[in-house]
C-alpha cells in the first residue's frame, strides 16, 4: 500500500528536518557511552553540533574543487535515501539511493589524489560490495514476510517480523556494523582519533565538506536504525527496545574488538549473508512457494 | 485504406536488408580514387533513419507475418553458405586449424542433407515478421551499428597510422561491417529458420574476418576460436531445423512464430537446441573465451560485437524461445549457466586492468543476466530482459567508443594509465563516466532492470537463488566500475590536454551516443508503453511495468543528479586550493614524495585487483565446468524427450 502523496512529502519533511538532530543525538550519545567503557567522561552530549557548526565557520579549502560537487551529492542523496524510506517509499530504490550517495563518497576520496583518500576509497568500495549483497537480501525478506517491498506497507504489518527473519536480522547487524564505521570493520575511515590511514576516505575533506559528510552520516544513522525498527514494527516499544539494544550493541563490539584487514571484513560479510541471509531467506521460500503455494 | 500499411513496412523491411548490402558491395568495389567517406556517413544515415520510420509507422501494428516467395533466395543463400564453407576450409587448413574444419564440414554436411532431404519438399509461405521486438532490434542495430560505423571512418585512420605493420584492408573492412549489420536486421526480420540461421551464419562469418583483421598470429588465432565457437551452435542450430523437419514433413513449424506456439513436448528441444546456439553467440560461460580474444580486432569492431551485433544475436533468439523454455527444467538450467556466468563475469571483471577486457567481462556478465531471464521465462522476467537489452546496448557501445578513443590518443587500453583523464581529456572523461553511470548507478538503465529483475523473480519457480545470484554479481560489478570512474576523475596536477586532433564525426557519434543514453534513461517508461508491454502482452496475455510512482521519483532523482554539477558554479567565495594530504612530507605540490636521501618520488596510486579473490583462471575454470555440466543436463534430458 503506497501511502497518500500528500502524506509521504509531510513524512519525508519531518525525516529531513528532523533526523539530523535526531543523528547528532545519537551521535552524542555514541561518544559518552564510548568514553564511559573506556574509562573516560567523554565530551558533552551536543559536541557533535558544536564540531558540525565549527566546521562550517571554517574556510573552505580543498585538494580539488570537484571535491565540493561530491561532497554535498553525497549528502543530497542520502537524506534522499532516507527521505524515501520514512515516507514509506519502495525498499529497492531506498537502496540503490543508498548506494549512489556512497558512491559519490568515493569519488570524492579518489578525487583528492592522495594516498591515504586512494586507499580509503578503494577500502570503502570493498565495504560497500561487502555489505551490499546482505541488504538487498534484507529487503527482499521483508517482501517474503508482508508481500510488499514498500516500507509503507511492511511497517503496518501485523506480523512479527524478526521471527521470520532471525538470520537476516544477524546478517542485518554487520551491515550496521560496517555502516556506523564500527570495529572490527572500521576499514575506511573510523571515529577514532587516528587510524592507520589518517582519516581514509575523508582525509582530504576539510571545512564546511566534512560538515556535509558528517551530516550525511546522521541521517544515515536515522535511515539504519530505522530499517532495524521494520524487523520489530508489529510492536512499536518492543522496536524501540530493539533499536536501543542492537546500538548498545554495536558500541560494545566496537570497544571489545580490534581493526580486521578488508579480507577478513568482506569473507565474513559475504559469509554471512551466504549463509544465514540466504538460509534464512531459502527456508522461507520453500515454506511460502512450495507448502502453502 | 486497409493494409497499406502492410506493404509499406515490408518495403521497410527489405530495405533495411538489402541497403546496408548495397552499400556493403559499393564500398568493397569502389575505386581508390573514390572518396568512400560519404558512402558510410549516407548509407549509416540511411539506416539510422529508416529504423525510425519503422518505429513510427510500425510501433502500434503487433504481429505481421509476410508472405514472401522463398524459391530463387534459399537457392542464393545455399550458394552463399556453401562458398563460405569453402573459403572457410581453405582458410582453416591453411591456418592448420583442424577443429574448425572439422566444425565446417559437419555443418555444411547438416544443411545439405537439411536441403536434400527435407528443403527440396518445403516451401514456406510466411518467411518474413515483424513484432515489437523487431523494432527494438531494428533501432538497436540501426542506431547505435550505424553511428560505429561512421566512428570507424576516423577511427581506422588513425589505427593505420599507429599500426603501419598492418596490412590497410579499410575496404573489405567497411565491406564487412555493413554486411554484418544487413545480417543483423536479415536475422531480426526472418520467421523462417532457415533463413535464420543463414544470417546467423552469416554474422559467425563476418566476425571472423573482422576479428582476425590485423592478420597477426594472435588475431588469427583468436578469429578461429570465435570461429570454432559459434560453428558448434550453428552445428546444433541445423540440428534442430532437421529434427524439426523430421517431424514435420509440411515445414510449416519451421516459422518461427508457429514453433514457439506448437507447445511444450514438440517445441522444446529445438527450443533447447537453439538457445544453446545463442549461448555460443552470447558468450556465456563454457563460450566466453571468445568474446575476451575479440577485442584484439580493432575497438570499433568490439564496439560493434558487443553493443549492437553479435553477442545480441544470441539473446535475441533465447528470447524469441522464453515463452517455450518457461516453467521447464531444460528452460531452468539454461537460465543458470547465464545466472552464473553473471556472477562470475562480474567478479573476473574486478582483477582486470585492461580496460577493453572489462568491458568485455560486463558484457558476458550482462547477457549472461538476459539470458537468466530469458531461460526462466515468465512475462516480467521477458520484460525486464528487453529492457537490459536496450540499455546495454546503448551504454556499451559508448563505453567501447570513449575506450578507443583515449587509447588512440594516450597509446594505452589499461585503466592504470587513465588516471587523471578528467584533465586530459575531460570531454571524454564526462562521456566514460555517463557511459559507466548507465551501467550501474541508480537512476541510469541498467540499475532499473537490476531493480525489476529482483522484483520479477521473487515470484518466478526457483527464483531465489536468482535473486542471490543478482545481489552478489550486482555487488561486484559497482566495484570494478567504482574504482574505474574513481581512476578517470582523479584531480592529477599539471597534465595537459590531449584532447585535440579528434576528428568531428568521431565527436558527433560520441555526443549522440552519451545523449542516448541519459535519453533512454529518461523515456524509458515509453519505452516500455509502446513497444515492450504491447509484445509481452501480445506473448504472455499478461503485461508488468513499474508503478507510476516509482517512475516518478526515478526521474526526480534523474533530474536531480543533472543538475548538481551545477552547484558547482554557486559555491559562491572561491574555495582555496591546498596540495593533498601526505603525511606531512609534501613536495612539489605534492605530486612527489621526498624519500630517504632527499630522493624525490613521484606518487603513484593503483587501484586494486584482488586477484587472490577474484582471480580469472580459477574462476574461469569453475565457470566453464558448472556451466557445461548444466548444459549437458539440458541436452541429456531433450534426449530423453526425443527417445
Amino acid at each position: 500500500m503506497i501511502p497518500e502523496p500528500y502524506e509521504a512529502i509531510v513524512k519525508a519533511i519531518i525525516y529531513l528536518l528532523l533526523a539530523p538532530v535526531l543523528g547528532g543525538l545519537i551521535a552524542g550519545i555514541d561518544r559518552k557511552v564510548t568514553a564511559r567503557m573506556q574509562g573516560r567522561v567523554g565530551p558533552p552530549l551536543l559536541q557533535p553540533f558544536y564540531d558540525v557548526g565549527k566546521f562550517f565557520e571554517k574556510e573552505n579549502l580543498v585538494v580539488t574543487t570537484t571535491q565540493n560537487f561530491y561532497a554535498l551529492s553525497y549528502l543530497v542523496f542520502m537524506a534522499v535515501a532516507g527521505a524515501l524510506f520514512f515516507s514509506g517509499g519502495d525498499m529497492l530504490l531506498v537502496i540503490f539511493a543508498f548506494t549512489l550517495s556512497h558512491i559519490f563518497l568515493v569519488l570524492g576520496a579518489y578525487a583528492a589524489f592522495s594516498p591515504y583518500s586512494h586507499i580509503g576509497a578503494e577500502r570503502e568500495l570493498i565495504q560497500i560490495i561487502a555489505y551490499e549483497p546482505m541488504i538487498i537480501l534484507t529487503a527482499v525478506g521483508m517482501y517474503m514476510v508482508t508481500k510488499s517491498f514498500y516500507v509503507g506497507s511492511i511497517v503496518q504489518s501485523t506480523t512479527p517480523i524478526i521471527l521470520y527473519l532471525p538470520g537476516v536480522f544477524i546478517g542485518y547487524l554487520i551491515v550496521l556494523t560496517i555502516k556506523l564505521r564500527k570495529s572490527p570493520f572500521d576499514l575506511s575511515t573510523s571515529h577514532h582519533a587516528h587510524q592507520e590511514i589518517v582519516k581514509g576516505v575523508t582525509t582530504d575533506f576539510a571545512g564546511p565538506n566534512l560538515g556535509r559528510i558528517e551530516i550525511a552520516h546522521w541521517y544515515e544513522y536515522v535511515f539504519l536504525l530505522g530499517v532495524v525498527y521494520l524487523f520489530f514494527a508489529w510492536n512499536p516499544f518492543i522496536a524501540i527496545a530493539a533499536i536501543i539494544i542492537a546500538y548498545f550493541l554495536e558500541i560494545l563490539i566496537d570497544n571489545t574488538t580490534s581493526r580486521v584487514k578488508w579480507q577478513m571484513t568482506l569473507r565474513s560479510a559475504w559469509l554471512v549473508a551466504g549463509t544465514l541471509g540466504v538460509i534464512n531467506l531459502g527456508v522461507l521460500y520453500y515454506l511460502r512457494m512450495v507448502v502453502v503455494p | 485504406m486497409e493494409g497499406g500499411y502492410l506493404v509499406q513496412i515490408i518495403q521497410l523491411l527489405l530495405f533495411l536488408i538489402l541497403f546496408p548490402l548495397i552499400s556493403a558491395i559499393v564500398l568493397l568495389f569502389a575505386g581508390k580514387s573514390f572518396d568512400t567517406s560519404w558512402i558510410v556517413k549516407i548509407s549509416a544515415l540511411g539506416i539510422g533513419a529508416v529504423s525510425l520510420y519503422l518505429l513510427a509507422v510500425g510501433f502500434d501494428k503487433g504481429l505481421i507475418t509476410y508472405a514472401v516467395s522463398s524459391g530463387p533466395v534459399d537457392l542464393v543463400m545455399i550458394i552463399i553458405e556453401l562458398v563460405i564453407a569453402v573459403y572457410l576450409l581453405y582458410l582453416g587448413i591453411r591456418h592448420k586449424k583442424y577443429s574448425a574444419v572439422i566444425l565446417v564440414l559437419v555443418q555444411a554436411a547438416l544443411i545439405l542433407w537439411f536441403e536434400m532431404t527435407y528443403g527440396r519438399h518445403i516451401e514456406l509461405s510466411y518467411n518474413l515478421f515483424f513484432d515489437q521486438l523487431s523494432i527494438i532490434m531494428a533501432l538497436i542495430v540501426g542506431i547505435i551499428g550505424s553511428l560505429i560505423c561512421v566512428y570507424s571512418l576516423g577511427y581506422m585512420e588513425t589505427y593505420h597510422q599507429h599500426h603501419p605493420e598492418i596490412k590497410d584492408r579499410r575496404r573489405m573492412f567497411f565491406f564487412l561491417l555493413f554486411a554484418f549489420l544487413s545480417a543483423m536486421f536479415g536475422l531480426v526480420f526472418s520467421n523462417n529458420l532457415v533463413w535464420i540461421l543463414f544470417f546467423w551464419e552469416i554474422t559467425t562469418f563476418c566476425s571472423f574476418v573482422l576479428i582476425g583483421y590485423s592478420q597477426t598470429e594472435e588475431a588469427t588465432n583468436n578469429a578461429f576460436l570465435a570461429l570454432s565457437m559459434n560453428l558448434l551452435g550453428g552445428v546444433a542450430f541445423a540440428a534442430a531445423l532437421i529434427y524439426i523437419a523430421a517431424m514435420d514433413p509440411s515445414g510449416r513449424l519451421l516459422e518461427l512464430n508457429t514453433l514457439i506456439h506448437s507447445g511444450y513436448v514438440f517445441a522444446i528441444i529445438p527450443a533447447v537446441l537453439i538457445s544453446f546456439a545463442g549461448l555460443t553467440k552470447a558468450a556465456q560461460l563454457p563460450f566466453s573465451s571468445w568474446l575476451l580474444g575479440a577485442m584484439v580486432a580493432p575497438t570499433p569492431v568490439s564496439a560493434l560485437l558487443h553493443s549492437s551485433t553479435m553477442v545480441k544475436a544470441g539473446v535475441y533468439i533465447i528470447l524469441r524461445f522464453a515463452p517455450v523454455l518457461t516453467g521447464t527444467t531444460e528452460g531452468l538450467m539454461i537460465a543458470l549457466v547465464g545466472g552464473i556466468t553473471f556472477l562470475l563475469a562480474s567478479c573476473m571483471a574486478i582483477s582486470q586492468s585492461n580496460a577493453k577486457r572489462v568491458l568485455a567481462y560486463s558484457t558476458i556478465g550482462n547477457l549472461g543476466l538476459i539470458v537468466a531471464c530469458a531461460g526462466v521465462g515468465t512475462y516480467n522476467l521477458m520484460w525486464v530482459a528487453i529492457l537490459l537489452m536496450i540499455f546495454h546496448a546503448v551504454a556499451k557501445s559508448l563505453l567501447f567508443l570513449c575506450v578507443g578513443t583515449v587509447e588512440n590518443r594516450i597509446g594505452s587500453r589499461d585503466i592504470e594509465d587513465m588516471g587523471g583523464l578528467i584533465e586530459r581529456m575531460p570531454k571524454l572523461a564526462v562521456m566514460m563516466f555517463i557511459g559507466m553511470a548507465g551501467m550501474f548507478l541508480a537512476p541510469f538503465g541498467m540499475i532499473i532492470s537490476k531493480w525489476a529483475a529482483i522484483e520479477a523473480f521473487i515470484t518466478a519457480p526457483f527464483g531465489l537463488v536468482f535473486i542471490v545470484i543478482l545481489a552478489f554479481g550486482g555487488s561486484a560489478s559497482l566495484f570494478f566500475w567504482c574504482k574505474w570512474m574513481g581512476k578517470i576523475i582523479s584531480v592529477m596536477r599539471h597534465q595537459e590536454n590531449l584532447e585535440t586532433g579528434i576528428r568531428p564525426e568521431k565527436w558527433a557519434v560520441l555526443y549522440i551516443l552519451t545523449g542516448l543514453v541519459v535519453i533512454v534513461a529518461l523515456i524509458f517508461p515509453l519505452i516500455s508503453s509502446a513497444l515492450i508491454e504491447p509484445f509481452v502482452m501480445q506473448i504472455y496475455g499478461e503485461t508488468t511495468r513499474l508503478a507510476q510512482a516509482n517512475i516518478t521519483i526515478m526521474l526526480l532523482m534523474l533530474g536531480l543528479l543533472i543538475i548538481m554539477p551545477f552547484s558547482m558554479l554557486f559555491t559562491g567565495k572561491a574555495p582555496r586550493m591546498a596540495p593533498p594530504y601526505m603525511g606531512g612530507m609534501t613536495t612539489e605540490g605534492g605530486m612527489k614524495y621526498t624519500g630517504s636521501m632527499g630522493i624525490s618520488h613521484d606518487l603513484v596510486l593503483s587501484n586494486y585487483y584482488l586477484k587472490n579473490y577474484f582471480g580469472e583462471e580459477k574462476l574461469f575454470m569453475t565457470g566453464t565446468l558448472v556451466c557445461w555440466g548444466l548444459i549437458l543436463i539440458a541436452l541429456i534430458m531433450i534426449v530423453g524427450v526425443i527417445l
